[in-house]
C-alpha cells in the first residue's frame, strides 16, 4: 500500500516534470501526427510514379496504344527514348523501366509469327523493380488482349485464378504504413523517455536524493514504468483515432482497446530497458549512443519493415526473443486481421515476462549508478 | 615595465543581459595596468560576465570595451590582441583537456599559439617545474587534485607570455595550500614580468586582501573600487570582507552574525555516525584511505578539504549511497546498510549539487517529499506551512524552483531535508556557490536547527569561515584525514594564528598540495618570444601548424574516449550487419495453405507448381473455411488456395471454373508480391502443354522478356548493401563530428576558440580530419563486409568508389558540423543529426524510391542531400559495374557539397559566446 503510494506520487511527480520539457513534448507530438502523416504518404511500399522509358522502333497503332497505358500514379508518362540510350538511361538511374518495342511487333503479332517485347529493368531499385515488372507485365499483356480482341477474338482460359487479398483489398500502403510508423514511434520514444528519465535525475543528484529516503529502487523504477509509459500509451490511443481512422481514413477493423492493452505490456517491455540503459550509460551522450544500437536492431528487425519470412532463418529464430517482434505480430494480428486475445495472449505474456527481467535488472543496477558520476 | 599607472583596460556603459537577468548594469571602469587587479563580490554580480568580455570571449552587448587599446568588440582588435591575453574561465580546468596529460594540456596551447617544438618543449619544462608539475606530466587532467589543475590552467595561460592574464576564480574549491602556493607562483611570475597586469575575480573576501587594486561589484554594478587599504578606510572597516558587506546597500546586508550559541555539554551518548578504516576505491583509485571518526548527537561536525579530497565519497558511503571496500561505517550504531529503510526516515541529505526537481513549485518539492517520507495529509499539511515559515519561503511558494535566486534554493534544499524532522542531516557543501549574506542566513538556520532542535548535523565546505562554526572539524586530504579537532584545538594545536594557517600547516606536514616543498626557482622567461602567429597567416586564411594541432588533439581525445571510439569505429560495421540481414524487399518461404474441395488427381496437378515453388511454403491443410479465416487472422499463414469441388471434372470437360486464393493484405507490398508470385505460378500451369495442349487455331500472343539489370536473380542484397554503405557513411560520421563540437561547448574548452589565435575555419577542419581518417576505415570495413559476409562483389571502377568516398565523407562531417552549430547539447546534437540525415537519407536520396520517381518538395530536399549523389557512385560501382566515365559526374556535384557546407558552418558558428 505505502509501496503503491510512493509509486503513484513518484510518477505524478514524472508527469509534471515531463509536462514542462517541451523539446520532448514536442517530440512526442511530432511522432505520433506529423511523422505518421508523412510516412503514410511515403510511397516508399509501393509502385509510384516509377520512371519509365519506351524505345519504339514499331510505330504502330498497338505501340502507341501500349505507350499510352501506362499511366500515373503507378507510372509517370512515359519518355520516349532511342535504342542506343537504353543502357545510359539506366546506368545513370535516370529511368527504372525501359520498354522496347522492336519493329514489326505489331505486324508479327497478327501474323502470327513470334512477336516479343523486351522490359528493361533497373534490379538496384527493388520494391519498384519487383512490382513494376509485374504491372508493366499486366498492362503490356491487357493492351495485346485488347488489341487483338478487337482484331479478332480469343478463348478464354479453362482455368480462372481469382486472387482476393484479405482485410485490406485494395493493398493501400497507409494501412500498412500509418500503423507501422505508430509502432515503430513507441519503441523509439519509450526506450529514450525512460533512459532520459534515469540520466538526468542522475546528472542533477536528484537520483541519490531519492535513494536516502525510504523510496526503494523498485518503487523509483516503476514510477517512470508507469509515467512514462501512460504519456506514450495516451499518444498512442490518440493517434490511432485521430490521425490515423481521422485524418487518413484508414478503416481499423480490431479492437483498439486490446491493441492498448497489449501495447501497455510493450511498454513495460520498452520503458524497463530503456531504465536499464540509463543505469549503463555515464552521460546523456553516451546513453544516446548506445541507445542508437539498442533501438535501430530493435526496429530495424521487428518485421515491421521487412517480415522476418524475408530474414535468414537462424535471424528469424533468433528474432523470437526481441519483444518488438511479438509487438508488431500482435499488432497487426489485432488492427488488420480483427484478432481476438485468444489469438495474441502467448505473445503479450512473452513481451510482460521479457519487461520484468529488465526491470530487476535495472533496479539491481539503480544503486551501482551512483558510483558511476 | 611599462608605467604602472596605464590603464590596461576600460569599459563604459558596459550593459550586458541573460534573457530577462541583468548581468551588468551600465559599468563604467577604468583598470590600471602592471598590477594585481581583484574583483570581488558574491556569486552572480556580473565578475564572470565583465572577465569574459574583457578577454574577448564574450560578445559585447552593449557599451564599450577598450583592452589593450583597442576596441575589444572589433574582430581585427581581438585577432591582434588575443596573442597578449590570456583567460582561465571559471570552473576547476574548464578550459583543459580531461582526458590529456599534463604535458599533452600544455603542449595543445603552445601550438595554438604557432610555437616551435624547440621553443615548446622548453616553455613546457619551464612552466611544468615552476608550478611544481613536473612529476605529474603524464597525469591525466580528470585526475588531477583542485589545486593542481588550476596551477595546469595558469601554465597554459602563461604558454605564450601575455601582457595580460585573465583569472576566473582561480582559486574558489581549491584547499588553502594550494591556494597559498597559487598565490606565490602568481607573485614569483608578476617578480619576473612586472609589467604583466593580473585580472582576477574571487569570492574569498581574504585573498583580496593582498591585492593591489579592488573592485567591488554588487548586483551588475560597480560600488567601489581602490585599494584594500583604500576601501577599509573608506568604510572603516577591519577587513575587506567586513568593507564589502559595509558597501552593500541596506537591503541586502546580511544579519549580524550571531556568535555560535554553546553546545550544551556532551554527553556520554552513543556516536550518531561512527567510521572505522573507511576504504573505498574505485578501480585503482583509493578516494577515501581508512578513515575513521564518530559523530556525536548534537554536534556540527565539519569536513574541510579541497575538491576532490573524498568528502563527497565519504558522506555517500556514509548514507548508503555506496558501499564502503573495507571498514565499518556504523549509523546510529547499525552498519549502513542494515538500516534500510527505517534509518533512512532518521536521515536527511543535501547532495552537492542543487538536487531538486527544478520543475517543480517550492510547495509542491515540499510535499512530494512529505508523501514519501509518508506524513498523514494533516501532518503534511501542516509541516509544510511550517517550514514555509521557518525558512521564509512565504514569497516563492508557487515559484518553480528552477526560477528561484541560488540562496533561496539552498534554503529550499535544506526545508526538504528536513520535512521529515530527522535526527541527522547530512549536508554536502551545502553554500558553494552562495554570497556570504546567504550564506550566513543559511547557517543561521542551522544554528538553529542543531541548538534548539537537537539535530545532529554533518556538513562539508571549503570556506573557513564555515568551518570555524562547527563543534569539531575532520580535515581531509587526498582521502585520509589528516585531524580532528574543534576549531580551537587545531589552531592551538598548530600554534598558528588563523584555522586557514593551521589547516596549511597541516597539509604542509602530510607533504599535500601536490607539490610538496616549494617549487624549484621559476625561470621563467624575461624574453620575449618573436610575436606567435597572428590569426591569419598571409593569403591562406589557415595556418597548418594550428590545424594540425587541432586535429591531433581531438584524435587524442577520442582515443582515449573508449565508448565513443567503439561508436565511431564498430558503429557502422553493427549497424550494416543489422540493416544488412534485416532489410530486404526479397518475398519468400511464404506461408501458404490449402483448402482442396475436390482432392483429385487434377487439383494436385494444380497445386504441383505452387508447392515445387521456392517462394512458397506449405503449413497443414485447412479443414474448412472458418480454419481459413482463423490462420490467417493469426498471421499463421500468409495466403490460401480454395480448390472448388469438381473442379477435375470441370477441367477434364473443358468447363471453366475457378481457384481462389486469398492473401493476407496486412503488409501491403508483401501481399501485392505475392498475387504477382501466385499468377505467376497460375500463368505457368496454364501454358503447360500436359496439361493444356495447343488448339488447332491460335490465338496471336506476345512475349514479354524482362531483363533485370545489374541483379539477374533480383536478390535485394545487392542493392541494399551499397546503399547501406552510403547511408551509415552519412550517418556516423556526421553524428560523431556534430558530437565532436558540440561536446566542447558543452565542457567548456570552446572558450579556447575564442581567446587563442585559432580560426573558426582551423578549429573545424582540424576536428574534421581525424573523422574523415575514421570515416574511411569503417569504409573499408564495410566493403570487406559486403565481399565476405554479405557477397556482394565490387564489379566497377575501385579507384572512383574510393575518390567517390573520400569526398562523400568530407562532405557528410562538414554536414554534421554544421548541425552542431545549431545545437547546444551533445543529446540535441546526437538526436538532430541522426533525424535530420536518416529521413532525408531514406526518403530522398534514393534508397528506397529511385529519385527519378521523386516529386515536388521531396525531390528539392533530395537535391540538397549529399547522399543523393554518393548513391549513384556505390551502386553504380558495386553493382552496375561501372567506372569514371558513367560516374564523374554525380562525383563533382559531390565534390561541390564540401566548401558550401563547410562554409556555412564556419559562418554559423559563432565567433565569440553571446
Amino acid at each position: 500500500m505505502a509501496t503503491l503510494a510512493n509509486i503513484v506520487w513518484l510518477g505524478t511527480k514524472e508527469l509534471r516534470s515531463f509536462g514542462r520539457d517541451y523539446v520532448l513534448l514536442g517530440l512526442v507530438v511530432y511522432s505520433f501526427s506529423l511523422a505518421i502523416l508523412a510516412q503514410a504518404q511515403s510511397s516508399s511500399q509501393e509502385l509510384h510514379n516509377a520512371a519509365i522509358a519506351i524505345v519504339d522502333e514499331d510505330r504502330s497503332t498497338l505501340s502507341r496504344q501500349i505507350t499510352q497505358a501506362f499511366l500515373p500514379p503507378h507510372f509517370k508518362p512515359p519518355v520516349a527514348i532511342a535504342e542506343r540510350d537504353i543502357v545510359p538511361a539506366l546506368n545513370a538511374g535516370t529511368h527504372t523501366f525501359v520498354l522496347d518495342i522492336p519493329p514489326r511487333f505489331q505486324a508479327d503479332l497478327l501474323g502470327l509469327k513470334p512477336a516479343r517485347l523486351q522490359l528493361d529493368i533497373d534490379a538496384t531499385a527493388m520494391v519498384q523493380a519487383g512490382l513494376g515488372a509485374a504491372y508493366a507485365q499486366q498492362i503490356v499483356a491487357d493492351e495485346v488482349a485488347r488489341f487483338v480482341g478487337r482484331a479478332g477474338g480469343a478463348a478464354p482460359a479453362p482455368v480462372a485464378l481469382v486472387a482476393r487479398i484479405a482485410f485490406n483489398p485494395n493493398a493501400e500502403t497507409a494501412w500498412f504504413t500509418s500503423v507501422m510508423g505508430i509502432l515503430n514511434s513507441v519503441t523509439m520514444l519509450a526506450i529514450i523517455l525512460a533512459g532520459a528519465a534515469v540520466v538526468r535525475e542522475r546528472e542533477r543528484g536528484t537520483l541519490e536524493h531519492l535513494l536516502v529516503m525510504p523510496v526503494t529502487p523498485f518503487e523509483i523504477a516503476m514510477a517512470k514504468v508507469w509515467s512514462n509509459g501512460l504519456v506514450i500509451l495516451v499518444a498512442v490511443g490518440l493517434s490511432l483515432v485521430l490521425v490515423v481512422r481521422g485524418l487518413l481514413h484508414v478503416p481499423i477493423i480490431g479492437s483498439i482497446p486490446l491493441f492498448l492493452v497489449g501495447t501497455a505490456a510493450y511498454l513495460f517491455f520498452a520503458t524497463a530497458i530503456g531504465l536499464f540503459l540509463g543505469t549503463l550509460a555515464r552521460s546523456m551522450p553516451q546513453l544516446g549512443l548506445i541507445y542508437l544500437l539498442v533501438y535501430l536492431p530493435l526496429a530495424m528487425l521487428s518485421g515491421s519493415n521487412t517480415p522476418l519470412e524475408s530474414m535468414p532463418p537462424w535471424l528469424a529464430t533468433l528474432l523470437q526473443a526481441s519483444p518488438t517482434v511479438h509487438f508488431v505480430a500482435f499488432a497487426q494480428a489485432i488492427l488488420y486481421r480483427g484478432a481476438g486475445l485468444d489469438a495474441v495472449w502467448t505473445r503479450i505474456v512473452v513481451v510482460s515476462a521479457i519487461g520484468a527481467v529488465f526491470v530487476v535488472a535495472a533496479i539491481l543496477r539503480f544503486r551501482k549508478t551512483v558510483a558511476l558520476s | 615595465m611599462g608605467p604602472p599607472d596605464l590603464t590596461v583596460a576600460r569599459v563604459e556603459h558596459l550593459t550586458h543581459r541573460y534573457g530577462r537577468t541583468v548581468a551588468l548594469d551600465d559599468v563604467t571602469l577604468a583598470i590600471p595596468g602592471g598590477r594585481l587587479v581583484g574583483l570581488i563580490g558574491p556569486d552572480g554580480v556580473g565578475k564572470s560576465s565583465l572577465l569574459a568580455i574583457l578577454a574577448g570571449a564574450r560578445r559585447l552587448q552593449a557599451g564599450r570595451a577598450t583592452v589593450l587599446d583597442g576596441d575589444i568588440a572589433q574582430a581585427r582588435h581581438r585577432a591582434a590582441a588575443c596573442p597578449r591575453i590570456a583567460y582561465m574561465p571559471q570552473g576547476l580546468g574548464r578550459n583543459l583537456y580531461a582526458s590529456l596529460s599534463v604535458r599533452e594540456n600544455v603542449d595543445v596551447f603552445g601550438r595554438l599559439f604557432g610555437q616551435e617544438p624547440a621553443e615548446r618543449d622548453a616553455r613546457i619544462a619551464e612552466l611544468l617545474a615552476a608550478t611544481g608539475l613536473a612529476p605529474f606530466a603524464d597525469r591525466p587532467a580528470g585526475k588531477l587534485s583542485g589545486g593542481m589543475r588550476q596551477k595546469l590552467g595558469l601554465c597554459c595561460a602563461l604558454i605564450h607570455d601575455p601582457d595580460l592574464l585573465i583569472l576566473d576564480e582561480p582559486t574558489t574549491g581549491v584547499d588553502p595550500l594550494s591556494r597559498r602556493q597559487f598565490w606565490e607562483l602568481i607573485g614569483r611570475i608578476r617578480a619576473r614580468r612586472p609589467a604583466m597586469s593580473v585580472l582576477v575575480a574571487t569570492a574569498y573576501m581574504q585573498e583580496a586582501e593582498a591585492f593591489d587594486w579592488l573592485v567591488a561589484m554588487n548586483d551588475g554594478r560597480v560600488v567601489a573600487t581602490g585599494s584594500p587599504e583604500g576601501l577599509r578606510r573608506r568604510t572603516g572597516a577591519a577587513g575587506v570582507e567586513a568593507a564589502f558587506t559595509a558597501l552593500l546597500p541596506q537591503a541586502d546586508a546580511p544579519p549580524s552574525r550571531a556568535p555560535v550559541p554553546p553546545r550544551a555539554a556532551p554527553g556520554r551518548d552513543r556516536p550518531i555516525i561512527t567510521a572505522r578504516d573507511l576504504t573505498r576505491r574505485f578501480g585503482a583509485f583509493t578516494a577515501v584511505d581508512r578513515v575513521s571518526f564518530d559523530i556525536l548527537p548534537g554536534e556540527i561536525f565539519g569536513f574541510v578539504g579541497s575538491n576532490g579530497c573524498g568528502k563527497t565519497t565519504t558522506m555517500k558511503v556514509l548514507t548508503g549511497l555506496l558501499p564502503p571496500s573495507e571498514g565499518e561505517a556504523l549509523l546510529f550504531g547499525q552498519p549502513v546498510a542494515a538500516g534500510g529503510i527505517a534509518a533512512r526516515r532518521r536521515v536527511g541529505y543535501m547532495s552537492q549539487a542543487f538536487s531538486l526537481y527544478a520543475e517543480l513549485t517550492v510547495r509542491q518539492n515540499l510535499a512530494l517529499h512529505a508523501r514519501l517520507f509518508r506524513l498523514s495529509p494533516e501532518a503534511r499539511r501542516a509541516r509544510v506551512a511550517e517550514l514555509v515559515a521557518q525558512f521564509d519561503l512565504a514569497r516563492h511558494v508557487d515559484q518553480r524552483a528552477e526560477d528561484l535566486p541560488l540562496g533561496i534554493r539552498q534554503r529550499l534544499s535544506l526545508a526538504v531535508a528536513v520535512v521529515h524532522g530527522p535526527e541527522l542531516l547530512i549536508l554536502d557543501e551545502p553554500t558553494s556557490g552562495v554570497d556570504p549574506p546567504a550564506r550566513d542566513r543559511f547557517w543561521a538556520l542551522l544554528l538553529d536547527l542543531a541548538r534548539r532542535q537537537g539535530v545532529t548535523i554533518f556538513v562539508s565546505t571549503h570556506f573557513m569561515a564555515e568551518a570555524e562554526r562547527c563543534d569539531r572539524l575532520a580535515l581531509m586530504d587526498s582521502g585520509r584525514v589528516l585531524a580532528i579537532d574543534t576549531p580551537a584545538g587545531l589552531v592551538a594545536r598548530c600554534g598558528a594564528a588563523t584555522l586557514e594557517d593551521a589547516f596549511v600547516t597541516l597539509l604542509e606536514r602530510a607533504g599535500a598540495g601536490g607539490t610538496g616543498a616549494p617549487p624549484q626557482t621559476p625561470a621563467i622567461t624575461e624574453a620575449r618570444l618573436p610575436p606567435s602567429g597572428p590569426r591569419t597567416d598571409g593569403i591562406i586564411p589557415v595556418s597548418p601548424r594550428r590545424l594540425l594541432a587541432c586535429a591531433r588533439r581531438e584524435a587524442l581525445e577520442l582515443a582515449r574516449d573508449r565508448v565513443r571510439l567503439a561508436f565511431a569505429v564498430l558503429g557502422t560495421t553493427f549497424l550494416m550487419l543489422v540493416f544488412g540481414f534485416g532489410i530486404s524487399t526479397d518475398v519468400n518461404s511464404v506461408a501458404f495453405a490449402v483448402l482442396d474441395h475436390d482432392r483429385s488427381h487434377a487439383s494436385r496437378a494444380y497445386l504441383e507448381d505452387l508447392r515445387g515453388s521456392r517462394y512458397f511454403v506449405e503449413t497443414a491443410p485447412l479443414s474448412g473455411f472458418g480454419d481459413l479465416e482463423r490462420r490467417l487472422a493469426r498471421g499463421d499463414i500468409a495466403a490460401a488456395i480454395e480448390i472448388p469441388p469438381g473442379f477435375g471434372r470441370d477441367v477434364a470437360r473443358g468447363r471453366p471454373t475457378q481457384v481462389a486464393a486469398w492473401i493476407d493484405g496486412a503488409r501491403p507490398f508483401f501481399a501485392q508480391t505475392i498475387r504477382g508470385y501466385l499468377s505467376g505460378v497460375h500463368q505457368r500451369y496454364l501454358s503447360d502443354p500436359r496439361r493444356f495442349p495447343a488448339k488447332a487455331d491460335p490465338a496471336p500472343q506476345a512475349e514479354i522478356a524482362v531483363r533485370f539489370k545489374y541483379n539477374q536473380d533480383f536478390d535485394s542484397i545487392f542493392a541494399m548493401v551499397p546503399a547501406q554503405i552510403a547511408l551509415q557513411l552519412a550517418l556516423i560520421p556526421a553524428i560523431m563530428m556534430a558530437l565532436a563540437v558540440v561536446r566542447e561547448k558543452e565542457l567548456g574548452s570552446i572558450t579556447n576558440l575564442y581567446v587563442t589565435p585559432l580560426t573558426r575555419l582551423e578549429f573545424l577542419l582540424g576536428k574534421q580530419l581525424p573523422y574523415i581518417g575514421l570515416a574511411l576505415v569503417n569504409f573499408a570495413l564495410m566493403v570487406l563486409l559486403a565481399q565476405f559476409v554479405f557477397g556482394v562483389p565490387l564489379k566497377g571502377s575501385a579507384s572512383v568508389l574510393v575518390v567517390g568516398t573520400l569526398i562523400y565523407v568530407t562532405a557528410t562531417t562538414a554536414y554534421g558540423m554544421l548541425v552542431s552549430t545549431f545545437a547546444r547539447t551533445q543529446i540535441a546534437a546526437l538526436f538532430g543529426t541522426a533525424i535530420l540525415t536518416v529521413l532525408p537519407a531514406t526518403m530522398f536520396a534514393g534508397m528506397l524510391v529511385p529519385v527519378a520517381s521523386l516529386s515536388g518538395l521531396g525531390r528539392i530536399l533530395g537535391r540538397l542531400f549529399p547522399m543523393t549523389y554518393y548513391l549513384p557512385v556505390s551502386l553504380g560501382a558495386f553493382t552496375k559495374g561501372l567506372g569514371w566515365a558513367d560516374l564523374a559526374g554525380s562525383l563533382a556535384i559531390l565534390a561541390v557539397f564540401v566548401p558550401v557546407l563547410t562554409a556555412a558552418a564556419c559562418l554559423a558558428m559563432p565567433r565569440q559566446e553571446s
